[in-house]
């Protein structure tokens, strides 16, 4: 099995047992959404981040609560690592009216304003421009706050994606783009997609640094991204990141196997650096955690998850009159 | 009260607006160091630094995206569209972003942003940059929409627009910008979004019309004065919300209606009016609703060309004879 290299200053049992069991609690929330998915449970699409916690946990670990994140529709996980109570989160899924959203936003279009987590947007590359003026807006206040904005490698080809790159740069906003690069958009391959694969050297035209990271090392993660903000926070100016991720199931419950496109064997073979089975293996190593409290973990995450369900299962549907509210603010 | 023209009336509300509240900004190409492709922001760079007038790149969706993110976190921008033939390449931000944001998050993000500029007929502008775009914009649950005719109306609805915690498309008219007439001075002047004014009083015909078309039928409604027919105009201002009350009111009292746009007539604003009109006052209307619209055809350049594009005087007066005259009046 491959192995994670990356040096691990400051980590102890307590940032070993944070970072393992949030990446484990995205990983169960995302089966049990995928079998209550198979129950008619949740509608509609459900993209699942299945092999990709790493890159949102990893990233959040660095922010301060008062930061923003920002994702497009595979958000479940930015979701839940900016803070989010995962019964609101199932229960958005199951369109009920304890969801974040009230079951008006569902699983694409989460937002939890008590996170700062400003969405959930499901028009790819949309959301880059938005993360931009957020970073206006933290500008325009003289506040040291920064905004993360998680977006696939299907956006780098929008031309929303390099207007962002372009403003941002320009304008020396403190936004971190973080590009996760699962290699597919949908289908498509970013061989058939991209004149130029290496994502992060798009940075170098708009002259905005940014580095590629293995985005199945969680470590590796936390360190750039934390170097990413640490430098956007204050120079005020964006970075690019590269997070080289994969996802393990299709693009969406309705891409089940994702085997189209992609070979099996190749499936397999980014299996094997499943990013929760390489980091438990990393603390076992280190000494950071024990077996026992691996299963620890694994049971706690297991009975919140559960209680999920549970809570979102006994949520009711929206009143028939919310179908018109929320339309328009009133004065 | 002074007199000034639709295009002042407009800067002052922007001047008064952003001296009221800090979190009014504006962003456009050409806004600040140019003072507006129309001038519509001179002297707002002067006055407020390029901290709150931001001279853009042409990048209409990065733009107005960047507006509506900083309008999540609670800033008030004001978005200028050089013309709104160009609000087109924002279409998704404005739509799926701006409109719906409030919806989706359950009422957790509403967006106080305005997205303003000239649109309409113009002056031998052609297809691309003569449209009348609020029917793009009116379809769209979130979003309100004015078009505002005279100046004061300029000045109140913008004041409006901007204090509201929604998104509004303002469209305003390029062929008005040097229209003059009073404005009150007051700082506090403003008028509701989604009310309509009765421009002129009359008894035999109600005709909805706005921006240009008004003028236009306010002319008309002097001719026909003479040949003894009494004319009601009224003037929606803002087409969404619709103030539907005092269109339906007025109809009442009439009995007979006629709805002008300069757009194309498929399934125009003329549509819609023409609709809620017959659905509340069918029993009170003594003949069908007539739409007079610009032709079903993009804008063409020659100027007679472009002429017969929009409607005029004539048409207007022919389909208020026609209506008049159906049904024994």
């Amino acid at each position: 099995m491959a192995q994670l290299n990356t040096a691990a200053p400051g980590v102890d049992a307590g940032l070993a047992r944070q970072l393992l069991s949030q990446m484990m609690l995205i990983r169960r929330f995302e089966e049990k959404a995928a079998e209550s998915y198979a129950l008619g449970k949740i509608g509609g699409f459900l993209h699942l981040y299945i092999g990709e916690e790493a890159v949102a946990v990893g990233a959040s670990s660095v922010l301060r609560p008062d930061d923003y994140a920002i994702s497009a529709y595979r958000e479940h996980g930015h979701c839940l690592a900016k803070g989010s109570d995962p019964r609101r989160v199932m229960a958005e899924l199951f369109g009920r009216r304890d969801g974040l959203c009230h079951g008006k936003g569902g699983s694409m279009h989460l937002f939890d304003k008590t996170t700062n987590f400003l969405g959930g947007h499901a028009i790819v590359g949309a959301h880059l421009p938005l993360a931009a003026g957020v970073a206006f807006a933290i500008k325009y206040r003289g506040g040291d706050q920064v905004i993360v904005c998680y977006f696939g490698d299907g956006a780098v080809a929008q031309g929303e994606f390099h207007e962002s790159m372009n403003l941002a740069a320009l304008w020396k906003l403190p936004v971190v783009y973080i590009c996760e690069n699962n290699r597919y958009a949908m289908g498509t391959s970013i061989e058939r997609a991209l004149a130029q694969t290496e994502i992060w050297r798009f940075g170098h035209a708009y002259g905005i640094p940014g580095e590629a990271v293995d985005g199945m090392d969680v470590l590796a993660v936390r360190e750039a991204v934390g170097r990413a903000v640490d430098r956007t926070r204050r120079e005020q100016e964006p970075t690019l990141l590269e997070a080289r991720t994969y996802r393990f199931r299709g693009h969406s419950m309705r891409d089940p196997a994702g085997a189209i496109y992609r070979t099996k064997e190749e499936v397999e073979h980014e299996k094997q650096r499943d990013p929760i089975l390489l980091f438990r293996t990393r603390c076992l190593q280190e000494g950071w955690l024990t077996e026992a409290d691996v299963k620890a973990v694994e049971k706690d995450v297991n009975d919140l998850i559960d209680e999920a369900v549970a809570f979102a299962d006994a949520s009711p549907e929206p009143p028939l009159e919310w179908l018109l509210t929320d339309i328009y603010k009133e004065g | 009260m002074a007199v000034m023209t639709y295009r002042e009336a407009l800067n002052v509300a922007l001047r008064e607006e952003m001296q009221r509240d800090p979190r009014v900004f504006i962003l456009g190409e050409e806004v600040g160091l140019y003072d507006g492709a129309y001038k519509v922001t001179q002297g707002l760079l002067k006055e407020f630094g390029p901290k709150r007038v931001v001279d853009t790149p042409i990048c209409e969706s990065g733009f107005t995206g960047i507006g509506i993110g900083a309008a999540m976190v609670g800033l008030r921008p004001v978005v200028e569209m050089m013309t709104f033939n160009f609000s087109i390449l924002a279409l998704d931000q404005i739509i799926n972003s701006a409109a719906k944001m409030y919806y989706m998050s359950g009422g957790q993000f509403n967006i106080p942003i305005v997205i303003r500029g000239p649109g309409g007929p113009a002056h031998q502008l052609a297809a691309q940059h003569s449209q009348s775009m609020e029917s793009y914009f009116y379809h769209v649950p979130g979003l309100k929409v004015v078009r505002p005719t005279t100046p004061a109306d300029a000045k109140g609805l913008l004041k409006s627009a901007i204090r509201d915690d929604n998104p509004v498309v303002f469209i305003e008219a390029e062929t008005l910008y040097p229209v003059k007439g009073e404005v009150p001075d007051d700082p506090d002047f403003t008028i509701p979004l989604g009310q309509a004014i009765v421009r002129r009083e009359g008894r035999d015909v109600t005709v909805v019309a706005y921006v240009g078309m008004m003028y236009r039928a306010m002319e008309v409604a002097a001719e026909l004065d003479t040949e003894g027919l009494s004319v009601e105009v009224v003037d929606p201002r803002t087409l969404r919300p619709m103030d539907t009350e005092t269109i339906i009111g007025s109809v009442r009292k009439t009995h007979r209606a006629v709805v002008v746009e300069a757009g194309a007539g498929f399934a125009g604003m003329g549509s819609e009016i023409a609709a809620f009109i017959t659905e509340q006052a069918f029993d009170d209307l003594d003949a069908p609703v007539e739409r007079v619209t610009g032709a079903n055809a993009p804008m063409p350049y020659a100027r007679n060309l472009e002429r017969a594009k929009t409607p005029s005087n004539e048409r207007i007066a022919e389909a208020i004879r026609k209506v008049c005259s159906a049904n024994g009046r």
